[in-house]
């Protein structure tokens, strides 16, 4: 039983998290941390219902074990609803790069004008 | 209407989805599948998250259980007390009577 072939998400009673007490601290949210709630409370509303909270799920569950590994809680949340607005039709790849080379671009833009 | 009541023997199913190849998404967590539990609460009937999670409409809707287990069965390595239970929320179709 103990090499079940659980998928990478699937944590219960795994080391090293097994018999380990509860961190019960809250965690400060972030500005990023509220944009991607907002992001996805949007997006899943009912007049819209873009995604689903399951689908969120299993879109976090399926990303690659590095990400899985390396992102924190609402950076997965970013990339499976990234992935998510990809796989269903809703954003294509060339506007996200368009877009995030636009974003840069002013914050570049800015940076110098502040100076 | 549903399958089971609270106090009933039931078992999980030894069934690992995961290894199947297919994409899919599985509410039962690994450390209760093929375990024996009894039936605490019915909780309710709603679409089924395994195909919500592929935008399709979850149906037919499924009940879902609260069940409990003996912790003891679940982590025979753990360091709880023997009597320690745990409880997980499932899914009807993951159940089946017991014995």
């Amino acid at each position: 039983m103990s090499q079940s072939p659980r998928a990478q998400h699937d944590l219960g009673g795994v080391e090293p998290f097994a018999s380990q007490p509860i961190d019960r601290a809250e965690h400060e949210l972030t500005q990023f941390d509220k944009s991607v709630d907002a992001i996805m409370y949007l997006l899943s509303h009912p007049s819209r219902r873009l995604l689903r909270v399951d689908e969120l799920r299993r879109a976090i569950e399926s990303l690659t074990p590095a990400q899985y590994r390396d992102l924190a809680y609402y950076e997965k949340w970013l990339q499976g609803i990234h992935d998510l607005l990809l796989e269903k039709d809703v954003l294509h790849d060339e506007e996200v790069m368009l877009t995030c080379a636009a974003i840069r671009e002013e914050l570049m833009a800015k940076d110098k004008g502040g100076r | 209407m549903s399958r089971f009541s609270p106090g009933d023997a039931v078992r999980v199913r030894n069934d690992w989805p995961e290894t199947s190849g297919r994409r899919v998404h599985i509410r039962t967590p690994h450390f209760v599948r093929g375990r024996e539990g009894v039936v605490e609460r019915v909780l309710g009937t709603y679409p089924n998250p395994e195909s919500l999670a592929f935008g399709q409409p979850g149906l037919p809707p499924q009940t879902l259980y609260q069940v409990r287990f003996a912790q003891a069965a679940l982590f025979p390595d753990g360091t709880g007390n023997a009597r320690d239970t745990l409880t997980a929320d499932l899914y009807e179709h993951w159940l089946e009577a017991h014995p």
